[in-house]
């Protein structure tokens, strides 16, 4: 028997239902792995050599064996399942908190293709590759057709890397022109920072445009930047604001007009598929996240996937190989100028496969449905988020995909700062993000719900943030304290940024701080 | 019909939001996009396979016309490697909780934190080193990141690089590397190590692979690794991890910056897909390098709880973007987890073991392809895991492979008309190694009785 006699159990139904659910992550107090080794003990066991040993000369034999954790199967399982426990990922929370990154349903039943490639070997002769082959190149034939351009590689293994791949795209184009004063990339302070990093990476000079007084690039800011020396516009659009800019064919063309390529970061896309693309509005090149847009799971951050895309006159530069097509047979085919290898073999199959499973139970129309939808649901959510007090999104203007949002008002109310707000929130089991440096909107949040969530999810993030402002006024302390109902409480993040004390791995724990 | 991934698009409750919102229509929130650059049409794709069971045959019959590794007796590597995947890994790696998070903060990914500093500390173990990076991309990437951190330490801009690389690894070093930064190549030497190297006090690294893409253990790395601090350069090594269970860790002789591939570990081959790059230095100034993620461990309010977060952010393009260092996005962090499952699985002893099998199963499998009648180069060296074998005719490597292929035998990459790759792993029974020997054996009296030869 349990319960007090004083305090009968609640009838049911129990409700109403408490106004925000109640949660608790799972906190296991897991030991560090190395903490749990136990001397002789293994989690497998590994084939026997069968064959002579071989003798390795002094120079080459390891000295003495690396201290990794000896233990049993069962108890790696159960830690590993124990610190993924205390994980919030898409499939347990309301995952719209990460803004920029489209966090969306990955479908189970795509899973299960990406586990049918995972004994293929990309060195295999193209006859036994038939099937991944015509893969790659139907979903290569479908992203040119989402973006206008004329072909796409799908090697590089991110969004990141695929900016990169175009920069390089771009440095090979100018260079076959002979046209080697270009030494200048123009982009806009809402781009990714990837976008800024890939370029200085590969040898430019950033030029960063700042938005105007409504939100948009600053189109004068545009004609004083561009000149014989640029190379390119990088530009994301919609920007990590949400914002669309209408004059994106007029940026494009002055660029033109000066001899540049414009190149599309297409990260943002998830709005806008079957709206309106990259190569009408005039751009050379453009890129795709495969695990942002066309959901494949982000994995804790990768294996990631992206794809580019160009215009006719860079196919020839491409990473190589591309597949080729002839009377339904497929075959690797390297373009004659290419920029050579992204990335090894042909990109993360996995993803490429997933990413085709979902376009092809979408079409066209569940793609169209895909935009309007995100748009509909960033719309709502903003709507609810401005009815809190305190919140606002600079620029009134309506949004695409994601809004970057400022907790300005209510931060100087209550001194509680956006960062805290997101601790707090992190005690409803859902996951909020501050934003990209630097902060440009004070107190910043950017939220994109994107098409996964339902009504009754949107209402749900709005309401945790509203009981979170709340607090911030009534009880600043409380949010400042936060989290409390989370595996850890609040860290102390000085001895990550200093080198006496920081401890990128245990070996340097213990030499540093148990010695 | 409302598709089952877009609960929104169901007629009544998008009215009841566009309602609260007050938009008449979608339409509302594209006012921004000029009716230029609308798209008048349906895109022209495929039409759907909605249901799942659908889906599920398309994806199938295609699918179905690949013939993978699990259905031959294939000997590729090359880069990409056969090794045993315990089923753990496999179920760790499928979590939704690991397979579908992302960038969430340390409060609700604290498991997400900790797995990944575990996999990073055990690759500092192995490795000898204090400081290793949450995964980039690849190990042609972490050679390529490996460099230019050599490069932006030592401030110069020309890196020696070892002549037993892979060709599309060169490539991608020749176009990461290119705008700023010279590459020599360094030759290879009649015993398939890296030759005479020639170095003077421009040079920021001598870069060698061990093992390297002929499958031989390079033995002078303390000598070049002297060589190289003797002109003010650094040592940059990469090594397969899963060989250093009985081979040095390239700190062991002096290096100073170790990179290369985790695939080796716990991830399948996934045509390719599977790779993912580590980089590793000591406690020191080469820290401020790293363009990527650096996790690190951190003290809570409550006494003994261990939290963690990003060390030196400042360092990233997150932080400055284009003043950072190269550029860091999503990358390949859940192979890297996985890595550390197969990591803490194998333990010492299971690492030790798997490096001996490998050894022993690699000089067998030369032994007998030696008796089959193929020539096989670099015969004096330790070989790890693969080894190249040259055959007399031009055109041989290619009409051989084709001939095991009927056979069910993928036999090895070629590297040239008349070279082949050979990679033997611990998945390789002595019974697998003696059927493709018989199988090369019989291959070439086929040819003799043709009388090709």
């Amino acid at each position: 028997m349990s319960g007090h006699a004083a305090e009968p159990f609640a009838k049911l139904p129990v409700g109403p239902k408490p106004p925000l659910r109640r949660f608790h992550q799972a906190r296991w107090d897991e030991p560090i792995i190395f903490e749990q080794s136990r001397p002789g003990q293994r989690g497998i066991a590994v084939p026997g050599p069968g064959a002579p040993a071989v003798e390795l000369p002094d120079s080459v034999r390891r000295a003495a064996p690396p201290a990794l954790p000896e233990m049993s199967q069962l108890h790696v399982l159960r830690h590993y399942v124990r610190l993924s426990q205390e994980s919030l990922g898409v499939d347990l929370n309301v995952d719209v908190g990460q803004g920029t990154c489209t966090m969306k349903y990955s479908p189970k039943v795509n899973d299960s293709f990406a586990r049918a490639v995972a004994e293929l070997h990309p060195l295999q002769h193209p006859d036994t590759l038939q099937g991944v082959l015509e893969i790659y190149w139907r979903l290569e034939r479908m992203l040119a057709e989402v973006s206008g351009m004329a072909r796409v590689s799908l090697q590089p293994g991110s969004g990141s890397a695929a900016i990169y791949a175009n920069i390089a795209m771009i440095r090979a184009y100018h260079a076959a022109r002979g046209d080697e004063r270009r030494d200048q990339v123009i982009t806009t302070m809402f781009s990714h920072p990837s976008n800024a990093a890939c370029a200085k990476t590969a040898g430019y000079e950033v030029i960063t445009l700042m938005p105007d007084a409504d939100g948009y690039p600053d189109i004068e800011a545009l004609r004083a930047a561009v000149g014989p020396r640029t190379a390119a516009l990088l530009i994301t659009n919609p920007e990590d604001t949400g914002i669309f800019n209408p004059r994106i064919a007029e940026f494009v063309e002055l660029v033109h007009q000066a001899g540049g390529l414009a190149c599309y970061d297409q990260a943002n896309a998830n709005g806008i598929l079957g709206i309106t693309r990259a190569r009408d509005a005039g751009f050379d090149l453009c890129h795709f996240n495969l695990h942002k847009t066309f959901s494949t799971p982000h994995a804790c951050g990768g294996p990631a996937a992206g794809a580019c895309g160009v215009s006719e006159a860079l196919a020839e530069f491409l990473p190589g190989p591309v597949v080729a097509e002839e009377d339904g047979r497929f075959s690797l085919v390297t373009p004659p100028h290419s920029i050579g290898k992204i990335r090894p073999f042909l990109g993360v199959t996995p993803n490429v496969v997933r990413a085709y499973a979902w376009i092809m139970t979408l079409g066209a129309e569940g793609l169209r449905q895909v935009a309007e939808t995100a748009a509909l649901n960033n719309n709502y959510l903003m709507h609810k988020v401005l009815r809190i007090p305190g919140a606002s999104a600079p620029w009134d203007r309506r949004r695409i995909e994601q809004v970057r949002y400022s907790w300005q008002e209510l931060s100087e109310e209550t001194g509680v700062h956006s960062e805290e707000i997101g601790v707090r929130a992190s005690d409803f089991g859902v996951h909020y993000w501050t934003s990209h440096h630097p902060y440009l909107v004070p107190e910043p949040f950017t939220l994109e719900p994107t098409e996964s969530y339902s009504k009754e999810d949107l209402d749900e993030y709005a309401a945790i943030l509203a009981h979170v402002a709340s607090e911030a006024r009534t009880d600043p302390e409380l949010v400042k304290g936060a989290p409390y109902n989370s595996p850890i409480h609040k860290i102390d993040p000085t001895p990550l940024d200093d080198p006496r004390q920081w401890a990128p791995t245990w070996r340097a724990y213990v030499r540093k701080h148990l010695a | 019909m409302t598709h089952p991934y877009i609960p929104n698009a169901e007629p009544g409750v998008r009215a009841e939001m566009l309602a609260a919102i007050g938009a008449a229509s979608v339409e509302d929130f594209y006012a921004d996009i000029p009716p230029e650059l609308r798209l008048d049409r349906p895109l022209d794709l495929p039409e759907p396979f909605v249901a799942e069971h659908d889906l599920v045959r398309h994806m199938r019959s295609l699918l179905g016309r690949d013939t993978g590794t699990d259905e031959a007796l294939s000997f590729l590597g090359h880069g990409c490697y056969p090794h045993h995947v315990p089923a753990v890994c496999d179920e760790v790696n499928s979590r939704g909780e690991f397979l579908t998070a992302y960038a969430g903060e340390p409060y609700e990914d604290h498991g997400r934190f900790q797995a990944l500093f575990e996999y990073v500390s055990m690759m500092a173990e192995l490795l000898e080193m204090d400081v290793v990076n949450v995964p980039t991309y690849d190990g042609f990437q972490a050679a390529g990141t490996a460099l230019r951190m050599a490069c932006r330490h030592t401030g110069r801009a020309k890196v020696l690089v070892s002549g037993a690389v892979a060709a599309d690894k060169l490539s991608k070093l020749r176009d990461f590397l290119s705008p700023d930064i010279e590459i020599v190549q360094a030759p290879v030497d009649s015993g398939g190590e890296m030759g005479e190297v020639v170095l003077d006090d421009t040079f920021a690294a001598i870069y060698l692979e061990t093992p390297n893409v002929y499958g031989v253990v390079e033995t002078r790395g303390r000598e070049l690794a002297e060589l190289a601090h003797a002109h003010g350069a650094l040592l940059v090594v990469s090594a397969d991890p899963i060989s250093l269970g009985v081979l040095a860790p390239p700190a062991a002789y002096g290096a100073d910056i170790a990179c290369g591939d985790i695939q080796s570990l716990g991830v399948h081959q996934n045509h390719g897909g599977g790779q993912a790059g580590y980089i590793a230095t000591h406690d020191d100034e080469l820290v401020a390098q790293f363009p990527s993620r650096l996790f690190g461990i951190a003290p809570t309010t409550v006494p003994g709880e261990y939290g963690f977060g990003d060390v030196f952010y400042e360092r990233t393009s997150f932080a400055l973007r284009e003043e950072g260092k190269e550029w860091v996005g999503t990358a390949a962090a859940l192979w890297g987890i996985t890595a550390g499952v197969y990591l803490a699985l194998m333990g010492p002893q299971g690492m030790r073991e798997v490096g001996e099998t490998i050894l022993a199963r690699t000089r067998y499998a030369m032994d007998a392809l030696a008796g089959a009648g193929l020539r096989v180069l670099h015969d004096g060296a330790v070989h790890f895991r693969e080894f190249a074998v040259e055959l007399n005719d031009a055109a041989d490597a290619a009409a051989l492979l084709d001939r095991l292929r009927a056979q069910g035998i993928y036999g090895g990459v070629p590297l040239d008309d008349r070279t082949i790759l050979v990679c033997v792993t611990e998945r390789h029974s002595i019974a697998d190694i003696d059927r493709l020997a018989a199988a090369v054996a019989s291959a070439r009296r086929a040819d003799d009785e043709g009388g090709r030869r």
